[in-house]
């Protein structure tokens, strides 16, 4: 059983959902982003998803976008990120995703990046760009099905097409909880009830649902609905207003252990 | 070039895309699952509509009445002699209404957005020349326009950015990355991710997924048929090489896509900029490697991590680190050949063009002129060139308003 199966599994047992924090990888640097990672996986973090940084990431809002600039001035590549992997496993065994458009990917080598994402300790890799009329591309080198490629659906996904995609995921269904960028603001619960209880209906694995989920308020409304809670700009903005300032590290903590109280809130 | 083994392959080109949108390794779809909907939905309406023979009465009808096709054929007859060497024609798209080619595909779009129902068009644009097409066809058919275009590019190509504003449309600044094409067209696609459902994005080249570099194509392949035409009745035959600058490149595939099965070669000149050596170019397919970008696979300017690279160049239409799919197919078969012009070679053909034949061609297309003319040198007086003059130069003026160029007058005098 890998780490995503058996953190749903231990979740669903104690009625609990997950808490899935989204973290650009080296923002600002390296060996800060380590930190602040390592100190929310101790907060209470149940999946982190970790970004690759790319020159030109068009599914982000700004939030996003500047912490890409700032991990890519510090010389991040994929292969820091799964470096970065290989540092946080020791100390934790959260499930991690590897976050990240096709093209650095791509540069990597998909048989390359399997065997090295494994070594590293990564989960499941979630590609933004890459949908299932194309993986088959990346996927074909994999020699065996033990890193989860995560699939996305969003509010424009037809039921026909929701099944094409849940019948080739593995590891979760990631939500998009409304058209947009990341970071943007103006959440329909009720849509994303329909969605997630739509993607039931056709899959067993968990569904999470990200974009756009600020507030405890909002984790506890999609907590209600979900099996996970995807929570990106948020922490990003956090590190963006504090970055350089000591506490950083203790705020992201404090915010992730809010958080995660408040997937609690209605279970 | 590649002539000896042409033939046996020739007969499958016009053929592509397949059903997935790939030339061959090329192309495909790379978009955020959001919007495969919308680009499914293109994808159908396209192939129905585009087959429906009241719709292309309808283009063909505004293509003539109201942006001036067909545009002449020229032959140059000065700038021939000057050069000493093959025959040089002259497509004249600059003479199409709002001034180059992008007005074929601007037209065909909104025709087809308005009978997908759509009412609001987006667009992005590099030189100006696709955002103010796509504004004409905005105002043409009472749509609503926003286009998006970086920081540098409205500096140096202000004329532009009035004329979009004077037809109703909205100029988003786009402040992002490298503030060129490159950035309009990432903010473009996260402005049509929140409002798809009743946007149409008009991509401008025959990049992007797919179907876009296909629909581009189709729009602009009336440059060709045109070409074909005019240059049998002008000398009775086809002739040798075809020339097209190439950005993303659709003046290029427009000009190539009719000729692609018959035995003529053709010569795409992307932008050398500072010179190659000196890093500072835009030349993606004579430098770049495989990648994705903006949702098709093709060559890009790009480092070893996959980053993409900022490209340069004088002109704005260029300045781009990708390239559409078919041109990185017809690369990697020898169907074309690619080579690249600099900064300065454009600027002297530039130069010349204008005191030879009175036409101020556009920055973007004195790219393809100055490739002509070297390649007019080392042919026979017999060959006929065809140049695929894109745009007007209007627009560029304001690059001379630093010091006139004087490279080429004393040997005019």
């Amino acid at each position: 059983m890998n780490r995503i199966e058996s953190t749903f599994r231990r979740l669903r047992a104690n009625n609990e959902k997950a808490l899935v924090g989204f973290v650009t990888a080296g923002d600002p640097d390296m060996e800060k982003s380590l930190s602040l990672v390592s100190s929310m996986c101790a907060a209470g973090l149940d999946m982190l998803e970790l970004g690759v940084p790319f020159s030109d990431p068009t599914a982000d809002g700004p939030i996003i976008q500047r912490s890409s600039l700032r991990a890519l001035a510090a010389g991040i590549n994929v292969g820091s990120v799964l470096e970065m992997i290989a540092a946080l496993r020791p100390q934790s065994q959260v499930p991690i995703i590897v976050f990240s458009y096709y093209n650095p990917l791509l540069a990597y080598g998909a048989a390359v990046f399997h065997r090295d994402a494994l070594d590293a300790g990564a989960d499941g890799v979630l590609v933004v760009d890459l949908p299932p009329e194309e993986s088959d591309e990346f996927t074909r080198e994999w020699p065996d099905e033990r890193l989860c490629l995560i699939r996305l659906t969003t509010p424009a996904t037809s039921l026909e097409r929701m099944e094409q995609i849940t019948s080739s995921a593995s590891g979760f269904i990631y939500h998009v909880s409304k058209l947009g960028v990341t970071g943007s603001a103006g959440l329909q619960f009720d849509e994303i009830n329909l969605k997630v209880k739509a993607l039931r209906s056709l899959t067993r694995l968990p569904v999470c649902v990200g974009f756009g989920i600020s507030t405890p308020q909002h984790i506890a409304s999609v907590a209600e609905m979900a099996d996970g809670v995807v929570v990106g700009s948020a922490f990003e903005s956090l590190i963006e207003q504090n970055v350089g300032r000591e506490g950083l590290s203790d705020l992201l903590s404090a915010r992730v252990a809010a958080f995660k109280r408040a997937t609690l809130a209605l279970s | 070039m590649n002539r000896g083994h042409l033939p046996s392959m020739m007969k499958a080109y016009k053929r592509l895309p397949d059903p997935a949108g790939h030339f061959g390794p090329f192309g495909g779809r790379y978009v955020s699952e959001a919007l495969m909907p919308a680009i499914l939905e293109l994808e159908e309406a396209y192939c129905r509509i585009s087959g429906d023979p009241s719709f292309q009465q309808q283009l063909s009808r505004l293509l003539q009445d109201f942006a001036g096709r067909p545009t002449p054929l020229f032959f140059a007859e000065r700038l021939t002699s000057y050069v000493g060497g093959a025959a040089v024609y002259l497509k004249r798209e600059d003479l199409a209404h709002t001034g180059a080619h992008k007005i074929n595909n601007t037209l065909g779009q909104a025709l087809l957005a308005s009978r997908m129902g759509k009412r609001k068009l987006i667009a992005e644009t590099g030189a100006g020349q696709h955002g103010v097409a796509t504004a004409c066809a905005a105002a043409l058919f009472g749509m609503e326009c926003r286009i998006f275009m970086g920081t540098e590019d409205i500096g140096r190509q202000s004329l532009n950015v009035q004329r979009m504003r004077m037809m109703g449309a909205q100029v988003i600044e786009v402040k992002s990355g490298s503030r060129t094409l490159k950035d309009a067209m990432n903010e473009a696609m996260r402005y049509w991710l929140e409002a798809v459902a009743d946007t149409y994005y008009v991509i401008g080249s025959v990049a992007g997924p797919h179907p876009y570099p296909m629909m581009v194509r189709d729009f602009q392949k009336v440059i060709g048929e045109e070409v074909k035409h005019q240059m049998q009745r002008a000398a009775h035959r086809l002739p040798n090489a075809l020339l097209a600058c190439v950005g993303g490149g659709s003046n290029a595939m427009g000009l190539f896509y009719p000729f692609l099965e018959e035995d003529i070669e053709l010569i795409g000149v992307e932008a050398a900029g500072k010179g190659i050596e000196k890093g500072e170019h835009a030349a993606s397919i004579g430098e770049g490697r495989v990648g994705v970008l903006h949702g098709s696979k093709s060559y890009v300017l790009q480092n070893a991590d996959g980053q993409i690279r900022e490209a340069y160049s004088i002109s704005a239409g260029l300045d781009y680190p990708g390239v559409g799919p078919e041109h990185a197919f017809l690369k990697g078969t020898g169907r074309a050949r690619y080579v690249a012009v600099t900064d300065e070679e454009a600027l002297s053909a530039f130069g010349l063009l204008c005191r030879l034949e009175g036409i101020i061609p556009a920055l973007e297309s004195s790219h393809a002129l100055a490739w002509a003319m070297r390649e007019a040198r080392l042919r026979s007086k017999k060959d006929l060139l065809v140049v695929n003059l894109s745009g007007r130069g209007d627009k560029d003026l304001g690059v001379f308003s630093a010091g006139p160029n004087k490279s080429e007058e004393g040997k005019l005098k």
